[in-house]
């Protein structure tokens, strides 16, 4: 199953710097869910420490890691303790309230980080990719409880991944 | 051995004709056998014939020619296993005849996936007279399933099932999946061809599978009924979704699956590198273990003579393990 990890990689201020990182993660099956730039915390040598979020299972990551190490400073490496999961809906996913979805889905411990609605021809079912994280694996549960209930109302369907867990 | 076959239509003729085929080395494995009788809803035949001339006469007249009841057979007729494949129905006339067989203390080996009505009272109803329900053929087909979780892993916590268990439905998603044409059109197609019946609701709208799944959560100890079963088919599902799928290195299959917290059957995501993304017609299933770590099986899910080699491999079980 996929995890969020997150690190804090020192950039100088130049141009291409963030490319060159997020390349080796992609690269190497990496899903980047976040960057954050913490302008306000400029190190002595003027480099930006940047926070860097993606998922990946635990293999890439390690993988991810070893390969960033070689050309960057890395301040920070951890798995988040969170959880997270993408999954596929389809159907009408925008003419039934897309941002009511979401609102709902989202709570104090879990929210939809990344979405992607692929349009088809008009009036046709769309394709959306929605990634969820939470706080803990319950969190995640009880927020994907709640999608599936929506969707049912609504008549979308979700197409969830097959994890480790059954 | 005396074998009473009810239901003589594809599976019913299918085991016919491979007892008469392999008699000899069926006979050598399980001791010598005799069919003494075969009914279905048209007709019926007991007593002194040979098995040959029923499967002919079935053939050449469309039909058996007596018109004793199959429930008069299954009730008066002496026989020590009845091979019930009748059709599948969802109540509780679909297990009448295997009631019959139990209630007298003969063992029943079926494919007739009406025993997801009431699994667990057949079970018993088995073992209060002594007698043995087998039932391989019901999930899968000819894969291996049933006597995996019941024999080999018998010692063995079964954490959970995930399994591909319609083969039309996987026919057309792997279609979907490798030429991107829409639902309806690869189902007609289907249609042409046999794969998928004329009314396929019960296979698209994942209907088949639940029931397997009923069958396949009472094996491994959870007492599921069908209505426990979350239920989505694949009639949503669009060319679409397997692009957007695909760019994340997934595909699309449906997947029933059984554990102590989930009872459902649904399309789900599947890496494209798992084995099970299984395609074409295959059957499939992911046993988790506690000790075993997965276990892979596949195999053909329907078919007149694979679903009839699964009834074969029980009536070899049940022989070996009396
Ligand atoms: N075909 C496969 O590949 C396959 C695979 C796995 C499991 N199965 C299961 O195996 C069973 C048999 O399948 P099949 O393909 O052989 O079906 P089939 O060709 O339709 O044959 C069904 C047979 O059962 C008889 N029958 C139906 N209701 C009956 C009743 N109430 N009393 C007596 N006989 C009755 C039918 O008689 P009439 O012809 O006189 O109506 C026919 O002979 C079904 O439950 C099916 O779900 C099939």
């Amino acid at each position: 199953m996929s995890e969020l990890f997150t690190l804090i990689v020192e950039l100088e201020d130049k141009p291409g710097q963030l490319l060159s990182v997020l390349e080796p993660i992609a690269r190497n099956g990496g899903n980047i869910v976040g960057i954050f730039h913490q302008r306000g915390k400029k190190t002595p040598l003027n480099r930006i420490p940047v926070e860097i979020s993606f998922t990946a299972d635990a293999k890439k990551a390690e993988k991810i890691l070893n390969e960033l190490q070689k050309n960057f400073l890395i301040r920070q490496f951890g798995e988040l303790r969170t959880a997270v999961i993408s999954l596929l809906l389809i159907g009408h996913v925008i003419h039934t309230d897309l941002s009511d979805t979401i609102k709902r889905v989202d709570s104090s411990d879990a929210e939809c980080v990344e979405l992607n609605v692929t349009m088809p021809e008009r009036d046709e079912p769309s394709t959306a990719v929605i990634t969820i994280t939470a706080k803990s694996k319950e969190a995640l549960e009880m927020a994907l409880a709640r999608l599936r209930e929506i969707c049912r109302e609504k008549g979308i369907v979700v197409v969830e991944p097959i994890n480790d867990e059954i | 051995m005396k074998i009473a076959i009810i239901g003589f239509g594809t599976v019913g003729q299918g085991v016919a004709e491979l007892l008469v085929a392999k008699r000899a080395e069926i006979e050598r494995k399980i001791g010598d056998f005799r069919v003494v009788a075969i009914a279905d809803l048209t007709g019926s035949i007991w007593g002194d014939f040979k098995l040959e001339d029923a499967i002919e006469y079935r053939r050449k007249k469309g039909r058996l020619p007596s018109d004793r009841s199959a429930k008069e057979i299954a009730e008066e007729e002496d026989y020590d296993v009845m091979i019930e494949v009748t059709t599948t129905r969802l109540d509780e006339s679909g297990i009448e005849y295997m009631k019959t067989a139990l209630k007298k203390g003969a063992s029943v080996i079926t494919s007739n996936k009406s025993i997801a009505v009431d699994f667990q009272g057949l079970m018993r109803l088995a073992e209060n007279n002594n007698a043995k329900l087998m039932y391989e053929a019901t999930v899968g087909g000819v894969m291996p399933i049933i006597r995996l979780l019941n024999s080999y892993l018998a010692l063995c916590e079964i954490i959970g099932v995930r399994g591909i268990l319609n083969g039309t439905c996987n026919y057309i998603l792997t279609r979907m999946e490798e030429e991107k044409l829409p639902y309806s059109q690869i189902l007609s197609e289907a249609k042409e061809m046999g794969i998928a019946e004329a009314n396929p609701s019960a296979d698209v709208e994942g209907i088949d599978a639940g029931i397997k799944l009923v069958i396949l959560a009472n094996t491994i100890g959870i007492p599921a009924k069908f209505e426990d079963i979350e239920i989505v088919g694949i009639t949503k599902i669009t060319p679409q979704a397997f692009t957007v799928a695909m760019q994340k290195g997934y595909t699309i299959r449906l997947i029933a699956e059984a554990s102590k917290k989930s009872l459902r059957v649904s399309p789900r995501l599947v890496p494209l590198n798992s084995p099970l993304a299984i395609k074409g017609t295959m059957n499939a299933a992911m046993i988790k273990t506690d000790t075993a770590g997965d276990i892979f099986v596949a195999g053909r899910g329907a078919g007149k003579f694979e679903t009839a080699t699964a009834i074969l491999s029980d009536l070899y079980e049940l022989v070996r393990t009396n």
